[in-house]
C-alpha cells in the first residue's frame, strides 16, 4: 500500500467530515494561539523590563561608600567618607573587565536662568559619564577631559531643567545658568529618557565636570560614587567580585572587618524583576498548556467518536482488502493533518493575537521561536498520541465484526 | 476442464460460546469451477454466514482446508488475507456498504487503492470501466445518496468487479431491493457470468433467486444437505420481461 494513497484516502476522509474536522482543529488552534499569545506578552513584559534596565546601562555596576544597607540600621552611605579619587584611580588602573569609569559628586540645588528656577541634581563627573549611563545628547557635545582638568564651569543639562529654565523655548547651548549661585555655561542638552522603573525623572539631571562639582560646589575631597561599565553585561558579576577584592586591599581591610562600601551591579536588579515576570510567564504557560491539553483531549474525543462512528467503513475497508496496518495509518494520518493543520492556524491566530495585543492593547509583545516550536510540537504529539490510540484500536477490529456493525 | 476456484474439504467451523462450542460447519466439502453461479442457501442458523465468512477470507476455518484459486488459504496470516481478499474476491453486500458522501468512481476505485501494483491512471481507467460495465457509465460523479438502491448496488458491484477478483462473492445482494430491481441485478449477474465468465457465489436466502443460478448448495445445521446443477436456469431478464409495467 502507498504511503500516498493513505494519505489521499485520509484526506478524502477529513474533507467528507469539515464541521467535525474543524471542530477537532479548534481546540487545537486555541491551545497553540493562546500558549503563543500569553508567551508573547510574558516576553514582552520580560523584555520591556530589560529594556527599561538597560537604558540605565544594563551593564553599570556602582561603588557606594559604607556597607550594604540592607541589613540593621548604619550610616547612611552618603555621609561615609570613605571613597576617594584615589580608589578611582585604582580601579582604573587594575581592573580590565571595564569599559568606562567615573567618580560621581552629586548635589542638589537650584538651576537658575534669569527669573525662572528648579530645583535639581547636579553630578560632577567624567566624560565615560554619559556612555556608563547610556545617554545620548539632543545638542551640543559633552566636556572634555581638558575641561575637567581645569574645572571648567560648563553643564550639560537634562530636558525637565530645560523646560523648567527655558520656558521661551531659546536653544539653551551657548546661554548661560547658575547652579547654587555658580555660573555655568550650557554646552549641551541631555537626550530624553523618561522615568526610571521607579518613576524616577531620569531627564531632570544637570551635568558638569567633576572637578567643578566637588572643589567649587561642595568643597570636598571624597566621593559620592563611582560609576562604571562592565565590558559586557555577562561581566558585571565578575567585575563585583573583582572590584571588592581591590577596594578591599587599597582600604587595607583585615579579613575579619567588613567591607566598608558596597559594589552592586544592576544584575540584582534585572533577576529581581525577571523572576517577576517568569513567574507571570510560567502561570500563563501553564493556563495555555492546559488548553493545549484540552485540545489535545478533544482530538482523542473526535477521533474515538469517529472511529467508533465508522466502524462499517472500517470493515468494509477491511473486506475490499485494507490491511489492519493500512487502517491504522490511514487514522493516525487523518489525526497528524488534522493536529498539523490545526497547529499552523493556530501559529497564525497566535501572531496574529500577538500583534492585536501589541497594537491595540499597546502590551509590550515579544514573540519567541521557542514558543512556536514547542507549542507546535506539543500539539502535533498531543494530537498524534490522542489519535494513534483509536487508530489502533479500529485496525485490530475483527472484519466481520466492523461489517455487521450497526 | 476448467479448474477449481473454490476448493473446500471437510471444512469445519467452531465457536466457543461462554462454555459451550457451537460447531457452525461440521465437516463440508464442495468445489466450484471457473465460471459457475451457484447460490448458497440456508436458513438462518444453517451455517450460512459462517460459509459466507471463511469463502470470503475474512475468518478462518477450525479445521479442513480451503483453497482459492489454488492458494492454501489456512496457512495465511491476516495481512496475507487482506491481499487474498484485494485481490482476488469481489465483495457485495446486502446493504451496498458504499462510502457514504463519496462519488460512485472514488467508491470503486476504493479497492485499487489498497492495491499497490495499480497506477493512478489504471486505477480510474479500470473504475471508470467497471462502472461502464454495470449500466453507470453516465453517473460516475454522482454519490450515493443521489442514485437509487439498485444503482448503489451496481456501484457495489462495480467496485467488486474493478479489481479482476476470480469469484465475485454476494451475501444477499438483493435483500434490500424489490422484485423488479432484484431481477434487474439478477440479470446483471447472469450477464457478467455469461459473458464475462466472472465466477459467482450468491449466498441468499430467497428461493427465486436460486432459480437464476447454475447450481444451488443448500445448507442446514452445518451439512450441506442438497448439492445440485440446474437444469433449467431461468433468465432474469425474461422474467423481468414479464413483470407488470410500472406505472410512472
Amino acid at each position: 500500500m502507498r504511503l500516498l494513497n493513505l494519505f489521499k484516502i485520509a484526506y478524502k476522509a477529513i474533507i467528507l467530515n469539515k464541521v467535525r474536522t474543524l471542530l477537532t482543529m479548534l481546540g487545537i488552534i486555541i491551545g497553540v494561539a493562546s500558549v503563543i499569545a500569553m508567551l508573547a506578552i510574558g516576553e514582552g513584559s520580560k523584555e520591556s523590563i530589560r529594556a527599561t534596565i538597560s537604558s540605565m546601562g544594563s551593564n553599570m555596576v556602582t561603588i557606594r561608600p559604607g556597607a550594604d544597607d540592607r541589613g540593621p540600621a548604619r550610616g547612611s552611605g552618603g555621609n561615609v567618607q570613605t571613597l576617594t579619587l584615589e580608589d578611582y584611580e585604582v580601579i582604573k588602573e587594575s581592573s580590565e573587565l571595564l569599559s568606562y569609569i567615573t567618580p560621581v559628586v552629586n548635589s542638589g540645588g537650584q538651576a537658575i536662568n534669569g527669573s525662572n528656577n528648579w530645583p535639581s541634581t547636579i553630578y560632577g563627573v567624567y566624560p565615560d559619564f554619559i556612555n556608563i549611563k547610556v545617554v545620548g545628547l539632543q545638542s551640543g557635545s559633552m566636556f572634555t577631559d581638558a575641561e575637567v582638568k581645569s574645572a571648567a564651569k560648563v553643564a550639560l543639562i537634562g530636558q525637565t531643567v530645560v523646560d523648567n529654565i527655558f520656558l521661551n523655548g531659546d536653544n539653551p547651548v551657548g546661554q548661560m545658568i547658575r547652579f547654587n549661585n555658580i555660573p555655568f555655561k550650557v554646552i549641551g542638552v541631555l537626550e530624553e529618557k523618561g522615568e526610571n522603573t521607579f518613576g524616577q525623572d531620569q531627564d531632570d539631571i544637570v551635568v558638569a565636570p567633576f572637578t567643578t562639582v566637588q572643589k567649587r560646589i561642595l568643597a570636598i575631597d571624597y566621593l559620592n560614587q563611582i560609576m562604571a561599565s562592565a565590558i559586557s553585561e555577562d561581566d558585571a558579576p565578575e567585575a563585583v567580585t573583582q572590584l571588592t577584592e581591590i577596594l578591599r586591599t587599597q582600604h587595607k581591610l583585615l579579613d575579619n572587618e567588613d567591607d566598608d562600601f558596597t559594589v552592586r551591579s544592576m544584575e540584582e536588579l534585572i533577576s529581581t524583576f525577571s523572576s517577576t515576570s517568569d513567574m507571570l510567564t510560567v502561570l500563563l504557560v501553564a493556563v495555555a498548556g492546559i488548553s493545549l491539553l484540552i485540545g489535545g483531549i478533544g482530538i482523542m474525543n473526535i477521533m474515538y467518536v469517529s472511529v467508533k462512528e465508522r466502524t462499517k467503513e472500517i470493515g468494509l475497508r477491511m473486506a475490499v482488502g485494507g490491511k489492519g496496518s493500512d487502517i491504522l495509518m490511514q487514522f493516525l494520518i487523518e489525526a497528524i493533518l488534522i493536529s498539523v493543520t490545526g497547529g499552523v492556524l493556530g501559529v497564525a491566530l497566535g501572531l496574529g493575537a500577538t500583534v492585536f495585543i501589541e497594537s491595540f492593547l499597546h502590551w509590550p509583545t515579544s514573540v519567541a521561536l521557542y514558543s512556536i516550536v514547542i507549542s507546535f510540537a506539543v500539539c502535533a504529539i498531543t494530537g498524534i498520541f490522542f489519535g494513534w490510540y483509536p487508530a489502533r484500536k479500529a485496525s485490530a477490529l475483527d472484519p466481520i465484526t466492523a461489517l455487521r456493525y450497526e | 476442464m476448467k479448474k477449481d476456484i473454490i476448493k473446500i474439504e471437510d471444512l469445519k467451523r467452531e465457536f466457543t460460546m461462554g462454555t459451550e462450542t457451537v460447531h457452525a460447519l461440521k465437516g463440508i466439502s464442495f468445489a466450484i469451477k471457473e465460471g459457475e453461479f451457484v447460490t448458497i442457501m440456508g436458513s438462518s442458523g444453517s451455517g450460512k454466514s459462517t460459509m459466507l465468512n471463511i469463502l470470503g477470507c475474512l475468518d478462518q476455518p477450525t479445521s479442513g482446508d480451503y483453497e482459492i484459486d489454488r492458494v492454501k488459504v489456512k496457512a495465511l496470516s491476516k495481512n496475507e488475507l487482506a491481499t487474498i481478499r484485494n485481490e482476488k474476491i469481489g465483495f457485495i453486500f446486502q446493504s451496498y456498504n458504499l462510502l457514504a458522501r463519496t462519488s460512485a468512481i472514488e467508491n470503486v476505485e476504493l479497492p485499487l487503492l489498497y492495491n499497490s501494483k495499480v497506477s493512478n491512471t489504471e486505477r480510474r481507467e479500470r473504475a471508470v470501466k467497471a462502472l461502464e460495465m454495470v449500466g453507470l457509465g453516465e453517473r460516475l460523479h454522482h454519490t450515493p445518496s443521489q442514485l437509487s438502491g439498485g444503482q448503489q448496488q451496481r456501484v457495489a458491484i462495480a467496485r467488486a468487479l474493478v479489481n479482476n477478483p476470480v469469484m465475485i462473492l454476494a451475501d444477499e445482494a438483493t435483500g434490500n431491493l424489490d422484485t423488479r430491481t432484484s431481477y434487474e441485478i439478477m440479470s446483471l449477474f447472469q450477464e457478467l457470468n455469461k459473458t464475462q465468465g466472472i465466477t459467482i457465489t450468491f449466498v441468499t436466502h430467497e428461493p427465486d433467486i436460486a432459480m437464476f443460478s447454475s447450481r444451488t448448495i443448500v445448507l442446514k445445521d452445518g451439512h450441506i444437505i442438497k448439492d445440485e446443477n440446474n437444469d433449467t436456469i431461468l433468465s432474469a431478464a425474461a422474467e423481468l420481461a414479464k413483470l407488470p409495467k410500472e406505472d410512472h
